[in-house]
């Protein structure tokens, strides 16, 4: 058996191999990611105790076992290229294997020209410096992953960063593939969008595996900035295998009169942790947070969120729900804070759960935290099993039971597919939903 | 030959049927044949096992039957599960249509078809949405009725439009309509009775279940049967729903009582 000290050791080790491993990146970035590592060995481990990490299963969560070096070269690169088409049309693309770039659609030379940057993190690091500095990891994890965020920014060596200047609005989505490939791999998927005052754009996030069995480790970050009247659409599938270990800590900030919609579709990896933190500091500004997940055999989804109002006239709509088989459990915890500046606010907070077997668990803890007095607020949570009349009409006329059940999902997740804007899109979405049904 | 055999077993057969929700028995000894081309009424006060007997028919897993039997053109269907029944050509019509959120009727009876293809097959959509619409245009439903999630916010009579519709679409051997008149004004009444009406024919055998007289103004019955306590108590033509009508159900007690 390793003690503690031994296997702080060999972690630092495998992180100094990480660091020499940069080839020429510039110091700060090293200087960066040196601090964010020590950090990140001094930071406790999330007990069972704190109120963030209530009901969650700790024991699952060690990431030490992972590769965290080198990967080995890709071999099916051109096949999952291919297999990373979801969209009809896009505006760029990058597709990652296990952190290594394997293809890119750059931007067209027209945004090009009016000065979209659509780039990997990797050649961002040497060309676009002064734009990370002032954006890369500044909205800080305080969800209770505080610790996988700084193992993020420790380890994290590509990604997307998108960046929209004033007034230019894009017309198709850019589109980030991440997959995972190698065995025991560890990736950490970023994502950046910066969109400046009355800039216009979409972007989507996949999350995938090449294999059906194989362990892995994802420590993804996505952070979205909107700037004065800007307006962000994001959407993240995550269809990780059964046997990953996923943490995807999300945030974003909406400036004045701003709007972000994200879309959240979770279906894969063993454990997954998701925090969505969605951050309004301009007035009238717009924020949507939409999730569904289906969730079955021993699959553990914990999600947490916060809606923070920190100016007035703003409103926020949150709404996840989760469908939940076999022996599959689900952890929401949401809270909206409302500063006391941030009058006139209307913020809505629902979590719904459908149990599609006795055995499954959704445990449900909405919270509301306000100080200003003049403000439109609710939040509620639901778990409710499948009706078993909706059933029975269904069969009556001739539907089987299973298809029956996957109707009833696909009713239950609408409200939140037909926010989905991109029929190709949304299209996909129920396909990763149906594979939970088929599959047995 | 085949063919005479073949119209020999063409009934919706019910024999002996004993029906119990819990303890309680509802339906008693109940037997009716009806044969493909018929429409039958049955007729009775409230509680007298009317519904037990159609939901008993399609399969709710509330009613038990404790004896007895029910058999499609000769074959038993009471091991069958309730989607089964469906696919062997049974469908009722709700009293009481569930609303199924988030479902669109086009998906739902799509995937009721679907569901009686071979695996691996697939409706064709053009086909099938031209069918979808000239059933929808015969049932005076607004076309638009497609997207909407199933009986969703629907009035009594939309409610019950749909029900026909699906009817319609599936093509049933035998049809059960429970209470189909239930929650219609007159208007809607005639729509759906014009609906049914326009499916009669000599492939199907229907089995109109009511409380009142006035539906079968419309749906014109082959015979009428009035059920009281289980049992059926007394059959006739069409004449006997307007006796019925005219004397009362207090006049079904007297006969049930004299019959016992």
């Amino acid at each position: 058996m390793k003690t503690e000290s031994q296997s702080v050791t060999a972690f630092k080790e495998t992180f100094n191999h990480h660091i020499e491993d940069l080839d020429t990146t510039p110091g700060w970035w090293r200087s960066m990611k040196r601090e964010a590592f020590d950090r990140f060995l001094t930071t406790p481990m999330p007990k069972r105790k704190d109120e963030s990490w209530r009901f969650a299963s700790l024991s699952n969560l060690s990431f030490a076992e992972f590769a965290y070096g080198k990967p080995p070269s890709i071999t099916n690169a051109q096949e999952l290229v291919e297999k990373s088409r979801i969209l009809e049309h896009q505006s760029g693309s990058f597709t990652f294997a296990d952190n290594q770039t394997i293809d890119a659609e750059k931007a067209s030379f027209e945004l090009q020209k009016k000065g979209v940057i659509w780039t990997s993190l990797r050649e961002a690091i040497s060309r676009n410096g002064e734009l990370l500095k002032d954006y890369f990891m500044k909205q800080e994890a305080n969800l209770g992953s505080e610790k996988f965020s700084l193992l993020h920014t420790s380890f994290v060596e590509n990604g997307a960063l998108l960046y929209i200047p004033k007034g230019v609005e894009v017309e198709y989505p850019f589109v980030s593939y991440n997959w995972i490939t190698g065995q025991n791999a560890a990736v950490f998927p970023h994502t950046l969008v910066i969109a400046e005052e009355f800039a216009k754009v979409s972007l989507v996030e996949a999350h995938f595996s090449t294999t059906e069995d194989v362990g892995a480790l994802s420590c993804g970050v996505t952070h979205l900035f909107a700037g004065v009247g800007a307006k962000i659409d994001y959407t993240l599938l995550q269809n990780y295998n059964e046997e990953t270990l996923g943490f995807q800590i999300n945030s974003n900030i909406a400036g004045k009169d701003a709007t972000v919609k994200t879309v959240s579709v979770n279906v894969g990896c063993r454990n997954y942790r998701s925090e969505t933190h969605g951050q309004i500091k301009g007035a009238g500004a717009h924020v949507e947070m939409l999730s569904l997940a289906v969730a079955d055999k021993d699959q553990e989804i914990d999600q947490r969120t916060l809606q923070t109002h920190s100016a007035p006239h703003a409103t926020s709509d949150l709404l996840f729900k989760n469908a939940l088989k076999d022996n599959a459990k689900t952890i929401f915890s949401g809270l909206i804070k409302v500063d006391d500046g941030a009058q006139q606010t209307d913020a809505y907070q629902t979590n719904r759960n459908l149990l599609l077997s006795k055995t499954a668990e959704a445990n449900s803890l909405p919270g509301l935290e306000i100080e200003a007095n003049d403000v439109k607020c609710s939040h509620g949570a639901t778990t409710s099993q499948i009706e078993e009349e909706e059933i029975f009409y269904m069969l009556a006329r001739g539907i089987p039971k299973e298809k029956a059940q996957e109707l009833v999902v696909y009713g239950f997740f609408e409200e939140i597919l037909e926010r989905i804007e991109d029929e190709k899109l949304k299209e996909f979405a129920r396909s990763v939903i149906q594979t939970k049904f088929s599959s047995k | 030959m085949i063919d005479f055999f073949n119209k020999m077993t063409a009934t919706l057969e019910i024999q002996n049927l004993n029906v119990s929700i819990g303890e309680k028995p509802i339906l008693k000894d109940f037997s009716l044949t009806i044969p493909k081309g018929e429409v039958h009424a049955i007729m009775g006060p409230n509680g007298t096992g009317k519904s037990t007997l159609a939901k008993a028919l399609a399969g709710h897993p509330d009613y038990e039957i404790t004896s007895g039997d029910a058999l499609i053109d000769g074959e038993s269907i009471l091991e069958m599960e309730p989607d089964e029944r469906s696919r062997e050509g049974l469908f009722m019509a709700f009293q009481y249509p569930i609303e199924i959120p988030g479902v669109t009727i086009a998906n739902f009876i799509r995937a009721a078809l679907n569901g009686r293809l071979p695996e691996g097959e697939e409706l064709n959509a053009p086909a099938y949405y031209r069918s979808l619409y000239e059933k929808m245009d015969m049932l005076k439903i607004d076309r638009k009725f497609t997207s909407r999630f199933v009986n969703d916010g629907f009035s009594g009579g939309e409610k019950k439009r749909c029900e026909i519709l699906q009817m319609a679409m599936l093509d049933p051997k035998y049809a059960i309509l429970d209470e189909t008149d239930s929650g219609l004004d007159i208007d809607a009444l005639k729509v759906v009775a014009d609906g049914v009406n326009s499916l009669r024919g000599e492939n199907l055998g229907v089995l109109v279940i009511t409380h009142y007289q006035r539906l079968l103004e419309y749906i014109v019955p082959d015979h009428v049967h009035v059920l009281y306590d289980g049992r059926i108590v007394k059959s006739g033509d069409k004449d006997l729903a307007l006796e019925l009508e005219e004397k009362g159900y207090d006049w079904v007690k007297e006969l049930a009582e004299t019959a016992a």
